[in-house]
C-alpha cells in the first residue's frame, strides 16, 4: 500500500460524507430533519467504511430517508423495509444494515414482520420514527395515534385501541428497546450509537412532529416548560428522578411504580435504580405511558429500556453452515445421489 | 402344484391406493426403485389427498400412487392402469375408474369389512367383492391383514405395529407378479429400521410372504415379464421434479459462484425444495424460513441486493402474495427467480392436484406494466435443467424471472440421464466496479447491449447508491416524475425482457415433420402426454408435430414462423386457455384449444381424439 492510499483511507469521514446529492423533501419543519441530521452525524463515529452502510426503508414520509444518505440503500415497498433487511443481513452479516421505518409502515402494514424481526434477533439498527399519524396519504389515524382521535378517515373519533411500541418490541423478545425524540438531539445521537453497538435487533422508537397533519403530538414531552415535568430519562444505574427541579422520584411499591416527592422525606436511595438488563422492570417502564392528561399519570421515559445478549440470527445460520462446509461440497456427487444404474 | 404361466409385455401400469397410513407412497416408490434399477423407462404420479392423515378408511383419505414401467420409451404415468391394488372398500371406490375394462384388482378383504363399508358409504348389501358389480374385472382377494398377522405372531410386535406391515405383503406379492427381486427393498428395509432390527425384520418376512404367496398359491395364474428399456447409454438416477428443481437450483449457485438465499414459506406442492435446499448447507446454501409468503420473497430481494443468487418458492395462493414485491423487483433490476411449483385454484383451490393455470398471473399479474421473464418445465427432470435456465436468465439479465412446474412433475419421478458439473454452463454475472464512475459519479441505472444494469453489491467502495420503487430516472436512478422518462422505462424494460429472445435457443420440433396438417403447442408438464399422443398420431399415419415451449416470455424468435407451417395449431392446456391468448395475440392465429381443468394431468386419449377431430374436419 502506498503512503497515499494509506492517508485517504485513514481520512476521517465528516458528516458530510454521509450527505447524499438528493434535495431533500420533506415538509419544512418536519421532524424527519432533526433524525437525518443527526444520524449523519454519528455515522463517521461508527468507525466503519461508508461502503458498509446500508439503510433500508419502506413505504411512508420517513421511508425517503436512504435517498438523503450517501450509502447503499433501497426505498422499497410499505411494510418489508424489516423483512427485505432480514434478507441482505442473513446473506451480508459484514454489513451495518439500518431499518428506517415509520408508526404504519413498521406496525400496521408492516408489524407481522417487525415482530419476527426482533424475535430473530438480526444484528439491524430498526428506527422508527412515531409521528402518530398516516403523513403521506394525508392524514389518517395510524396504529399508534391516540383513541378518540379525529382524523380524516375518523370524522368521530378514532375507535383503535393505540399500540405501545416499546411494550411490543418488548412483547416480541426484542433485544435492544429505546425511545427518544426528533427534539433532543443529543440524546437521539447517544441513543443510535447505543443501537449501533448492540450485537442484536436495536429497536429505536423516536418521536417525531409532523406538523402537517398532527403538529404537536409530543410537544408536552419536547417542549421546555413541560419536558421536565412529564419526561423520564433513564440511565444505566441511575434513580428514576425527574420534575422541574429534579424532585420527583419513581419508587416501586411490589411491582407498582409510584411518584414520590424528594422534598418529602424520600431520598434517592430508596427510588428505582434503572437496570436496562432486568426484563421485569423494563416491560414495566414501557407501561409507562399514560396519557399525560391523565390525573396522577406517570411521565413518558425516554432512553434504553431494556437490552439482553442472544445470539443473532445471522451468527447462527453462519456457524451452520461452517458446520456443514466440513462436510465438503461435490456437485456431481449429489446430483450422482445414493443409487444409479447404467444402461449401455 | 400348477406353475404360473410367463407373459412378456411391453409396459404395465400399477396403481396402489390404501388409506393415507397404509403406506401406499411407499409401497409405489419401491416398485418403481426396483423396476429402474432393472432397466425398464418409467414415469410416476402419486395421488394423494389434501388431509395429511383423513378419518381412517374414509374416502377422503385415500392415497394412490400410480407407476408405468415399460420396455418402450414411457413419457407418462398411464392414462388408465392394468393392476389396480385396494387396500379397503374407499380405495377402490374412489379408484376404480382408473382401472382398464379387464383389469386386474387386487384386494384386500380385510379393507371390505361392515366398518370399512361404512366408512367408505358403501351400503351393507353393496360390498363390490360380493355383489357381482366387478364382473368383467379379474378380482384377486385376499385378506392381507389376516396373513401378515399370522406371519409375524411370533415377532413380539403389537397388533398395530403388526398391521403397518401389510405393505410389504402387497409389495412382495406385485414383485413376484413382475419378476422383480426383492434384494434392493430389502436393502431399503433393513437401512430405514437400522436402530429397530425388530420392526426391520417384520417388514421383510411380509415381503417375503407375499412374494411366497405368489409362487405358492396358485390364485395367479400368470406372471408378466417388462424387458429391459432402449433407452440412452449412460448412467441413470430416478428423480422427482421437485428434487430435480433443487439440484438445478444448486448447480447454477456452483456454477455462478453466487451464494444460494432461498426465502419460503411452506405450502403444498412447493414445500420440499425447502426441504431439500435446507439439507445442502455444506454449498453455502442460506435457506429461510420466512414468516410469511410477502417476507419470503422481500428476505430474497434484500438477499439478491447483497449479491446472492435469490430464490423464492411456493405455489398459487403464494405467489398471490408476493405480487407487489415481483413488481418492486422489477423496477430495482434485481435477479430472483419466482418458482412457482401450479396447484389448482382459484383461491386454496385443489393443493394436492395438479393445474397450469397460473400462466396469465405470471405474465400479467401485477401492478402497472410490470414484464418478468417466465420459464417452465415439463418433466420431473426437465425441473433441473428449467431452474438452471430461469437463474441463468435471472443473473445474466438482471431481471425476476419465473419458473412455472406443477404439482404433477413435481412429485412425479422418472430416469434421469443426469449430467456432471463439467457439462454445464457458466453463469457470468456482471458487477459495477469503483473504476466504472464517469466523472466521480456512478450511475446504477446505466445499461449494457442487454439493456442489463451491473449488479453494485454493498460493501464495494465508491459505488454507495439508492434504489427504490419509485420510478427511476435512465442512468442515474435518482426518482423522476418526468412523464417522458416514465413512458421510456416502461418501455425500456419491457424491451430489456424482449431482448432476452437474443440469448435463447429457437424453437424446436419435439417430432413429427416441419410441415403439415396440425402442430401440437405444449408447454409445462402437458409435456408427456403430448409427446406420448403424438407418437402415436405419427405412426398411425398423421400429419402431425409437437413443439413444446421452454420459454413463455420472451418467446423464441421462430415460434411464429413455425406456426405458419402448420394448416391448424392445437394448444393443449390444464386451463380454460391461458396459452392460446398470448398465442392469438402475438401470432394472430386461429389455434385451437384443448383444455381440461379437473386437477387431472391430460390422458393420451384425450390428445389424440382432439387431433383427429381437428384433421378430420
Amino acid at each position: 500500500m502506498t503512503i497515499l492510499e494509506t492517508s485517504v483511507n485513514e481520512k476521517k469521514l465528516t458528516s458530510k460524507d454521509f450527505v447524499s446529492d438528493q434535495e431533500v423533501r420533506w415538509c419544512p419543519g418536519c421532524g424527519d430533519y432533526s433524525i437525518l441530521k443527526q444520524v449523519q452525524t454519528v455515522m463517521p463515529d461508527l468507525g466503519r467504511a461508508r461502503e458498509e452502510f446500508v439503510f433500508i426503508s419502506g413505504i411512508g414520509c420517513s421511508s425517503r430517508f436512504p435517498y438523503y444518505m450517501e450509502t447503499f440503500g433501497m426505498h422499497s415497498i410499505h411494510g418489508r423495509a424489516t423483512a427485505i433487511a432480514s434478507g441482505l443481513k442473513a446473506a451480508r452479516p459484514d454489513l451495518s444494515v439500518w431499518i428506517v421505518s415509520g408508526d404504519g409502515d413498521s406496525l400496521s402494514i408492516g408489524g407481522n414482520h417487525t415482530i419476527h424481526l426482533l424475535r430473530r434477533n438480526f444484528d439491524v439498527n430498526m428506527l422508527v420514527f412515531n409521528n402518530q399519524i398516516y403523513g403521506l396519504t394525508k392524514g389518517q389515524y395510524s396504529p399508534t395515534s391516540e383513541a378518540g382521535k379525529i382524523t380524516k378517515s375518523t370524522p368521530m373519533g378514532s375507535i383503535d385501541h393505540p399500540f405501545n411500541p416499546a411494550a411490543l418490541a418488548l412483547g416480541a423478545d426484542g433485544t435492544f428497546v429505546a425511545r427518544s425524540m426528533d427534539r433532543d438531539p443529543k440524546h437521539l445521537q447517544a441513543i443510535l450509537k447505543r443501537a449501533y453497538q448492540h450485537k442484536g435487533t436495536s429497536f429505536v422508537e423516536i418521536y417525531q412532529n409532523c406538523n402537517v397533519f398532527n403538529d404537536g403530538a409530543f410537544e408536552i414531552f419536547t417542549e421546555k416548560s413541560s419536558k421536565k415535568l412529564e419526561t423520564l430519562f433513564v440511565e444505566q444505574g441511575k434513580p428514576l428522578i425527574f420534575g422541574e427541579n429534579n424532585d420527583k422520584g419513581i419508587k416501586l411499591d411490589g411491582f407498582k411504580p409510584v411518584i414520590v416527592n424528594l422534598n418529602e422525606g424520600h431520598s434517592a436511595n430508596d427510588l428505582w435504580i434503572h437496570d436496562e438488563t432486568d426484563q421485569v422492570k423494563a416491560n414495566i417502564l414501557a407501561r409507562f405511558f399514560d396519557s399525560p392528561e391523565k390525573e396522577g399519570h406517570l411521565p413518558r421515559p425516554f432512553g434504553v429500556f431494556y437490552t439482553e445478549d442472544r445470539p443473532c440470527y445471522e451468527d447462527m445460520m453462519t456457524h451452520q453452515l461452517e458446520e456443514a462446509a466440513s462436510k465438503g461440497a461435490d456437485l456431481d456427487k449429489l446430483i450422482a445421489g445414493r443409487e444409479t444404474w447404467i444402461v449401455n | 402344484m400348477l406353475a404360473a404361466v410367463n407373459e412378456t409385455v411391453e409396459s404395465v401400469v400399477i396403481r396402489f391406493a390404501g388409506d393415507s397410513g397404509d403406506g401406499m407412497q411407499l409401497t409405489g416408490s419401491q416398485f418403481t426403485n426396483t423396476s429402474a434399477l432393472l432397466g425398464n423407462d418409467l414415469a410416476t404420479f402419486p395421488d394423494f389427498p389434501a388431509e395429511i392423515r383423513a378419518p381412517i378408511g374414509t374416502v377422503a383419505g385415500v392415497s394412490g400412487f400410480q407407476v408405468h414401467i415399460g420396455s418402450s420409451r414411457i413419457y407418462t404415468p398411464g392414462d388408465s392402469c392394468d393392476v389396480l391394488v385396494v387396500m379397503n372398500v374407499a380405495a377402490l371406490k374412489s379408484n376404480l375408474r382408473h382401472l382398464k375394462k379387464g383389469g386386474t384388482i387386487i384386494a384386500n378383504t380385510d379393507g371390505f369389512d361392515a366398518k370399512n363399508m361404512r366408512l367408505a358409504g358403501v351400503a351393507d348389501d353393496k360390498n363390490p367383492l360380493e355383489d357381482g358389480s366387478l364382473e368383467g374385472y379379474d378380482v384377486k382377494k385376499l385378506d392381507v391383514t389376516k396373513i401378515t398377522r399370522a406371519a409375524l405372531t411370533d415377532s413380539g410386535l403389537g397388533v398395530k405395529e403388526i398391521d403397518r406391515c401389510k405393505n410389504m405383503f402387497v409389495l412382495g406379492l406385485i414383485y413376484w407378479m413382475y419378476h422383480r427381486p426383492i434384494e434392493n427393498t430389502v436393502n431399503f428395509i433393513e437401512s430405514k429400521f437400522k436402530k429397530n432390527p425388530a420392526v426391520a425384520e417384520a417388514n421383510v418376512k411380509v415381503l417375503k410372504a407375499g412374494w411366497n404367496y405368489g409362487e405358492t398359491t396358485e390364485a395367479f395364474a400368470s406372471r408378466y415379464e417388462v424387458n429391459k428399456a432402449k433407452m440412452d447409454a449412460g448412467v441413470y438416477r430416478g428423480i422427482t421434479g421437485n428434487v430435480a428443481a433443487t439440484y438445478g437450483l444448486i448447480a447454477a449457485s456452483v456454477k455462478s459462484e453466487l451464494p444460494l438465499f432461498l426465502g419460503s414459506y411452506p405450502i403444498t406442492p412447493a414445500s420440499d425444495i425447502l426441504h431439500e435446499l435446507s439439507k445442502y448447507k455444506n454449498f453455502g446454501i442460506k435457506t429461510f424460513q420466512a414468516e410469511d409468503e410477502i417476507a419470503a420473497i422481500t428476505s430474497a430481494i434484500g438477499a439478491a441486493f447483497g449479491g446472492s443468487l435469490a430464490i423464492t418458492t411456493s405455489s398459487g395462493p403464494g405467489i398471490a402474495l408476493k405480487t407487489e414485491a415481483i413488481g418492486l423487483a422489477t423496477v430495482l433490476e434485481l435477479p430472483i427467480v419466482i418458482v412457482n411449483v401450479q396447484r389448482g385454484g382459484p383461491s386454496t383451490g385443489l393443493p394436492t392436484k395438479t393445474e397450469q393455470a397460473d400462466l396469465l398471473q405470471a405474465m400479467y399479474g401485477r401492478n402497472g406494466e410490470c414484464p418478468v421473464a417466465i420459464v417452465a418445465a415439463q418433466s420431473p427432470t426437465d425441473c433441473f435443467d428449467a431452474a438452471f435456465e430461469a437463474c441463468r436468465i435471472a443473473v445474466e439479465h438482471m431481471v425476476p424471472v419465473f419458473l412455472l412446474t406443477d404439482g404433477y412433475i413435481a412429485n412425479g419421478s422418472e430416469p434421469w440421464k443426469f449430467p456432471t458439473t463439467a457439462d454445464l454452463p457458466t453463469i457470468k454475472a456482471a458487477y459495477s466496479k469503483p473504476e466504472d464512475k464517469k466523472d466521480g459519479k456512478f450511475l446504477p441505472y446505466e445499461r449494457d447491449e442487454k439493456l442489463s444494469r451491473p449488479w453494485a453489491i454493498p460493501g464495494t467502495p465508491g459505488l454507495e447508491h439508492r434504489i427504490g420503487g419509485l420510478e427511476k430516472q435512465n442512468g442515474t436512478g435518482n426518482i423522476s416524475y418526468d412523464p417522458a422518462n416514465h413512458e421510456f422505462m416502461i418501455h425500456l424494460r419491457a424491451e430489456k425482457i424482449e431482448r432476452i429472445a437474443d440469448y435463447i435457443p429457437d424453437q424446436a420440433l419435439d417430432n413429427g415433420p416441419e410441415k403439415g396438417d396440425l402442430l401440437i403447442l405444449g408447454w409445462g408438464g402437458t409435456y408427456g402426454a403430448l409427446k406420448t399422443a403424438t407418437r402415436d398420431l405419427l405412426a398411425e399415419g398423421y400429419s402431425v408435430a409437437h413443439a413444446h415451449l421452454r420459454h413463455l416470455n420472451p418467446m423464441p424468435k421462430n415460434l411464429g414462423n413455425m406456426l405458419k407451417n402448420y394448416k391448424q395449431v392445437l394448444i393443449p392446456e390444464l386451463n380454460s386457455g391461458q396459452l392460446i391468448k398470448i398465442i392469438r395475440d402475438k401470432y394472430f392465429i386461429d389455434a385451437k384449444g384443448l383444455n381440461k381443468v379437473q386437477g387431472l394431468p391430460f390422458t393420451t386419449i384425450e390428445v389424440k381424439n382432439k387431433v383427429k377431430e381437428l384433421i378430420s374436419k
